[in-house]
């Protein structure tokens, strides 16, 4: 049991500092009902420290309220992806010793979103904070097919290059669209061989782990992730599915 | 205010440089039109509406016409001859026109010319209406405040609900707290319709579509608040992807005061074909002219996909380009928004510096124009505290240099459409800062040979090298080899292309005509 709370000023004091805003002007009344609000939250002793008209009909605040409320840190789960990491050279090398072929990715931005320069990060050669994209990699043939990609376009360029991976990104995710998406891209790959057998890796700023594992992917990339997670994680990946001996 | 360390004899090679890049396109430019440039003309004269099937009467007119491979010679034209014999419904007119025999073939010299002048009549009128329109507001705004004090940067903010109705409500808050300037930002996906959607949206994706309708409502609101708060708020709205003609129109006929409009972005950002985007930045560019509405560049988007610092030259480098498009549109410099962006991974050292440099340099190569300042976006989080320290940095740069416009950074920048609470924060600190700052820029003098002097002829001569090769390649080779914005593209790839159409020897347009001031 390792019971946890909000760390304030003191050690489980269960401060916490909230910010938002109101559909009426600011007043008396408006502060009473930021308070009250809070409360509702199950906060205690609660301060509103700063109400601001935003124009005349908003008002913004800034509140600190307690929380009674704890959590056994011992029992949190988090999925998270776990494999040994290799260098640039020794990957390589250690594709070429046991798979003897390289790796086939294709990966693309899907449906409307534009954003390329998170699935760049992780393919184009320079690739992403000093850490070497994909295409760099002599073990991989890695194909990236940018942004504003339908669904069925990275099905079929994933069958025709018979892909090991499909590396599918959503930088967009208003109102869930990147969810929408996704699928219906799995949808699609249901109908197809491919499924069950090409590694699906989901990434963006708003991607996790555990979400990506609930929409049906095998693994799932946030902000900052560098192409050798990716390279890694296929690798090893691809070695379970193959069934090959753990290293 | 903004010093400028750059030898004038290399700035003046610059602009040489950058006219001859756009004289090379406009000459192809000037031998086409597009889907786009033809329905605008159309809506000119009336054409609105949808049609049985949704879309709007313009595009089926024009896809009529174009399949009937004769929108060469201008829709204007077959309009004028379509109704001559009466009816009212363009669609059923043009359809009646093409099913007779011999409807193709020309007419008498003289009912020729009867048509020709009743269309230039009538486009007159039309285009007299629009000025008309124009006037209006640039009176109504005479009497009005505008920016918080001379010399302040017009405050810009985003709304981007997805609901215009919400977006009129945040956009009257964000006036109330000092915004000068409200940007409506579209859905996500329609720069890449070939149409203009109808009606008032409520349920868009990142933002609502950019209709005419959707324009009327948010420029009713913003009258009525700018009459209350004795501050003019200006209206923007994009002009880009396929149908950059057609909003423009739009935005004229609504009043909008300004919008997004570049020469490449739609190429490099959006994957829309180069001669598509190059024809129709041109035709809207000459309303923008026409209907006083200042336009904004994108070449802050440059520094998002490469590296802020590496690729700054190429936002000077392409700065000079859109001015020399512009100039070809007929658009004064004082309606030239340049855009450029405080960009640069704050993980370095004397950022502040290098931003001051090129800020200053960008102001001072365009005096005479408002330029557009951006914030920081790219190496924003989730740390919303960071990010509100960073945003204040660009408004300080801002101020010092006299930017013209200014898009306040949000401190939610890298997880949702702005929240009304954090345009509240950007205005609070921004306002603070003008304040603090307002006289900074004229006390402070760098030194010749200082980091900001040495940064300014680094990034200048750099700009200098990539002019001379475009001008000596071409532009189309020079976008091939990715030289702006690290995107790549050919002249027959991207969206849009079979929308671009040669100009018969006898091509008609009249609204073009008057846009050229060549009607008489
Ligand atoms: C640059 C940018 C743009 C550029 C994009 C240029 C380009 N070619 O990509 C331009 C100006 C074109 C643009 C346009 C728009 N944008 Co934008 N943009 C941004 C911005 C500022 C930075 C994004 C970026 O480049 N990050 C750098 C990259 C390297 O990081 P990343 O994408 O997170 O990628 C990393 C990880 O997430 C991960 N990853 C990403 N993908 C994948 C895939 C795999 C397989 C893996 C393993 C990992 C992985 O690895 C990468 C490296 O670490 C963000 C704000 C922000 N700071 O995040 C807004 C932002 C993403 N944009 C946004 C919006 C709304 C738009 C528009 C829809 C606006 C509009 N209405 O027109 C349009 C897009 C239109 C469309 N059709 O999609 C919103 C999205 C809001 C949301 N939650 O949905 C943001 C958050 C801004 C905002 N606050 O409103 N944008």
């Amino acid at each position: 049991m390792n019971l946890i709370r909000p760390y304030g000023d003191r050690r489980d004091d269960g401060l916490v500092q909230l910010a938002f805003t109101l559909p009426v002007p600011a007043g008396a009344k408006a502060k009473e009902a930021a308070s009250q609000l809070v409360k509702k939250m199950g906060f205690k002793s609660v301060l509103v420290a700063s109400m601001e008209p935003a124009g005349e009909r908003f008002s913004v605040f800034v509140c600190y309220g307690r929380g009674d409320f704890a959590l056994d840190f011992d029992r949190v789960e988090a999925p998270e992806v776990k494999h040994p990491k290799h260098g640039f050279d020794a990957l390589n090398a250690r594709i070429a010793e046991r798979l003897g072929r390289p790796i086939v990715v294709v990966g693309a931005c899907i449906g409307s979103d534009a954003h390329t320069t998170g699935i760049d990060a992780i393919f184009n050669m320079k690739g992403y904070a000093g850490d070497y994209g994909l295409e760099r990699y002599p073990w991989f043939r890695a194909v990236n097919l940018g942004a504003q990609v339908e669904p069925a376009v990275l099905v079929a360029k994933a069958k025709e290059l018979n892909a090991d991976a499909i590396l599918v990104s959503q930088i967009v995710t208003q109102r869930d669209i990147h969810k929408e998406n996704v699928r219906a891209l799995i949808e699609i790959l249901k109908g197809e061989d491919l499924w069950g057998k090409a590694i699906l890796v989901f990434g963006g700023p708003r991607i996790d782990h555990k979400q990506a594992l609930d929409l049906g992917f095998d693994a799932g990339f946030g902000p900052g992730t560098r192409p050798s997670d990716v390279a890694n994680y296929v690798y090893y990946r691809l070695c379970e599915k193959l069934g090959l001996p753990e290293e | 205010m903004a010093q400028l360390f750059v030898d004038p004899a290399k700035v003046g090679r610059a602009r040489d440089l950058a006219g001859r890049i756009a004289d090379q396109v406009q000459a192809r430019i000037d031998r086409h039109t597009t889907v786009s440039i033809e329905r605008t003309a159309l809506r000119l004269f009336g054409v609105a509406g949808t049609g049985s099937t949704g879309a709007p009467v313009a595009n089926l007119v024009v896809d009529r016409l174009q399949q009937a491979n004769v929108l060469g010679k201008g829709a204007v034209y077959w309009l004028g001859r379509a109704l001559k014999d009466g009816g009212s419904d363009p669609v059923k007119a043009v359809e009646r026109l093409l099913g007779q025999p011999g409807a193709l073939s020309p007419l008498s010299m003289a009912e020729e010319r009867a048509l020709r002048d009743q269309m230039r009549r009538e486009a007159r009128a039309a285009a007299g209406e629009l000025k008309r329109r124009v006037r209006e507001r640039n009176a109504f705004k005479a009497g009005l405040q505008v920016g918080a004090f001379e010399g302040a940067p017009l405050r810009y903010v985003i709304v981007a609900t997805g609901n215009i109705f919400d977006d009129i409500d945040q956009a009257r808050a964000a006036a109330e707290q000092g915004a000068d300037v409200v940007a409506v930002i579209r859905s996500t996906a329609q720069s890449l319709l070939d149409y203009v959607p109808q009606g008032a949206t409520t349920e868009g994706f990142g933002g609502t579509f950019a209709t005419q309708e959707n324009f009327r409502l948010m420029r009713e609101a913003l009258d009525e608040t700018s009459r209350r708060l004795g501050r003019y708020v200006h209206l923007t709205n994009y002009s880009s992807g396929l149908c950059m003609p057609e909003i423009a129109y739009m935005g004229a006929a609504e009043r909008l005061d300004m919008l997004l409009n570049d020469a490449m972005y739609g190429i490099l950002f959006r994957d829309i074909n180069l001669w598509r985007t190059l024809c129709d930045q041109y035709f809207s560019r000459r309303i923008c002219a026409y209907a006083d509405i200042t336009i904004n560049t994108g070449e802050d988007n440059y520094i998002t996909t490469a590296d802020a610092d590496e690729a700054a030259h190429t936002v000077v480098a392409s700065q000079l380009i859109n001015e020399a498009f512009a100039h070809r549109a007929g658009m004064k410099d004082e309606r030239i928004g340049f855009g450029h962006s405080f960009e640069i991974d704050p993980d370095r050292e004397d950022t502040l510096l290098r931003e001051l440099a090129l800020a200053m340099m960008v102001r001072e190569l365009h005096p005479k124009s408002p330029v557009k300042y951006m914030p920081p976006t790219k190496h924003k989080n989730g740390d919303i505290f960071f990010a509100h320290v960073y945003d204040a940095m660009a408004d300080l740069v801002a101020i010092t240099t006299g930017q013209g416009i200014q898009l306040l950074g949000m401190m939610t920048e890298a997880l949702h459409t702005p929240f009304l609470q954090d345009r509240h924060a950007a205005l609070k600190s921004a306002s603070y800062v003008y304040r603090a700052a307002r006289h900074l820029g004229s006390d402070l003098t760098f030194k010749p040979e200082g980091i900001v002097a040495r940064r300014q002829r680094e990034v200048f001569d750099r700009a200098l090298a990539l002019l001379e090769e475009t001008a000596r390649d071409g532009m189309v080779a020079a976008i091939g080899r990715a030289r702006f914005g690290d995107v790549a593209r050919t002249e027959t790839g991207g969206k849009g292309l079979s929308g671009v159409v040669q100009r018969a020897d006898d091509y008609f347009n009249p609204f073009l005509e008057i846009l050229e001031g060549r009607e008489d």
